[in-house]
């Protein structure tokens, strides 16, 4: 153990009494939230319900390669799931605003927890090294870039109102559209090895937090997260290039 | 040998510091890092100038006293404390950086010495386990399985230096933390207070304004002791499950 250091007869804040103990909310969900680990677990849940998403919205994505049929008849399919139960496109609302919290409470916690972490470290050091690897670093930037993109992408491709198209329920042309800009292509190649950047620690991360990893299975890990970033990043960029190269048209 | 050294001069807690540069003559390489600072602090003491404060204690790596951040590593380039690190891994005529631990949690009060008796209250919010007094107990009473004694010493090695915290880009107790707890927790001595535990001894860590964990895994690489990385994790878990089954006495 340490020991504490003894001054004695001076004044200054390393010397005052320990502060009493702040008043903490009294729920379980109160202390929960306001622990470190208790906002990292809902980064990691609502990371982990993100990424499941991307990866249906990826394989999805893949239907571009089969024609405008199989890609716009995927797109209307998307509408009728639950049918005849859930009335047209309530699936997907019932999923937006799932998907909504989601970013909302990832994003929240990220930003209280940013600022902890910034202030737990108020002098920099005079010798610095360049550390962590560049995934790690870019977490909290790559987020934000991605927190953009997501505004872009749905004005893009989701209501149409910055698509060169915007054509509704024809979403293959709106992709062709898009992604024959050249700021379409920029914005979208961006935002996805962002993505890969993002998931490829923040899996790992989340295992982590959820108490999943140990010794044995660190190395696994790495490797799933390392795959599963590697593979969700060429099949989204698959589709731009895909327009670039003709393939697609 | 013979060194540059830009070390962080500071009066007091209150005072402004800065990065002093001194030169330092007739180094052994065979001196530890402390016993070369107290060549430099012996030149300064015959100069009448003040010497360079720094906490030190055993001098053999098992207190953890000492520590300073050198040339941007917690401990220097070995993984030991800075008493066990000889002069031998710097070059003849080397600029070496040192630096106090830089943590809110931990200000410092004069030079290289920073207060760390935020280390003292995390382990005060629930580092113990409750026995009966009175008689020695017969050994056997309470036998401990090979693996889960394996477990607990290693997270017992923990010395409290601080270099995780000094190591981690949030200033984050995650690691010292995390190793009382799991040291506990693979014991059934530690099982009666396990729930109000961890979940104590997070809390007070969170108050005394240490950062989060973001898993770059910095503080294992400067661990002295070497605790591992999974001992975070189990920290989690164990966290995770005291709070579903809603212990803690805060």
């Amino acid at each position: 153990m340490a020991l504490a250091t003894r001054t004695p007869g001076r004044s200054g804040p390393a010397r005052t009494a320990p502060p009493a103990p702040p008043r903490g909310p009294r729920t379980a969900v109160g202390r929960f939230w306001r622990s470190t680990i208790g906002k990292k677990t809902v980064m990691a849940v609502s990371g982990l319900a993100m990424l499941l998403y991307l990866v249906a919205h990826m394989v999805g994505n893949l239907k571009v390669f089969f024609g405008p049929e199989e890609m716009n008849g995927y797109a209307h399919w998307l509408r009728t799931i639950g049918d005849p139960v859930l009335h047209h496109e309530w699936f997907l609302w019932i999923m937006r605003p799932l998907l909504l919290l989601a970013v909302v409470a990832h994003g929240v916690a990220a930003a209280q927890l940013s600022r902890r972490d910034l202030a737990a470290r108020p002098v920099k050091y005079a010798h610095r090294k360049p550390r962590a690897s560049y995934a790690t670093h870019t977490m909290r930037w790559g987020g934000v870039i991605l927190a953009l993109f997501l505004v872009w992408h749905i004005l893009d491709l989701t209501t149409g109102t910055v698509n060169p198209r915007g054509e509704a329920g024809h979403p293959y042309e709106n992709i062709v559209a898009s992604f024959s800009t050249w700021y379409g292509n920029t914005i979208y190649i961006v935002a996805m090895v962002a993505v890969g950047l993002h998931v490829r620690h923040g899996l790992w991360g989340a295992a982590q937090t959820l108490g999943a990893g140990s010794r044995t299975r660190d190395r696994a890990l790495k490797v799933t997260a390392d795959v599963v970033a590697l593979v969700l990043t060429l099949g989204f960029l698959s589709v731009p290039v895909g327009v670039m190269t003709g393939l697609v048209e | 040998m013979n060194l540059t050294l830009r070390i962080w001069r500071q009066p007091g807690p209150d005072s402004e510091g800065a990065m002093t540069t001194y030169e330092v003559s007739g180094i052994s390489p065979d001196m530890s890092f402390l016993e070369m600072l107290d060549t430099l602090n012996e030149d300064l003491i015959e100069r009448g100038d003040e010497p360079v404060a720094f906490d030190h204690d055993c001098r053999e790596g098992i207190c953890g006293a000492c520590g300073m951040v050198i040339n941007g590593d917690a401990h220097g380039p070995e993984r030991t404390t800075t008493c066990q690190l000889h002069m031998r891994h710097f070059t003849d005529g080397e600029t070496i950086d040192v630096e106090p631990w830089r943590a809110a949690a931990f200000p410092v009060v004069k030079d290289l010495v920073v207060d760390r008796s935020a280390f003292d209250r995390i382990i005060g919010a629930g580092g113990y386990v409750t026995v009966a007094t009175g008689s020695a107990p017969e050994a056997h009473a309470t036998p401990v399985a090979k693996p889960a004694a394996d477990t607990a010493f290693e997270h017992a090695e923990c010395i409290g230096c601080g270099a995780c915290v000094a190591a981690c880009p949030n200033g984050s107790a995650m690691l010292f933390t995390s190793a009382k707890v799991v040291h506990l927790a693979s014991l059934p001595q530690g099982a009666p207070e396990r729930e109000t535990r961890v979940l104590d001894m997070v809390g007070t860590m969170d108050d005394e304004g240490f950062g989060g964990c973001t898993n770059t895994g910095m503080c294992t690489t400067v661990c002295p002791k070497g605790i591992p990385m999974s001992s975070i994790t189990t920290m989690n878990r164990e966290f995770l499950r005291a709070t579903r089954k809603g212990g803690g006495s805060r």
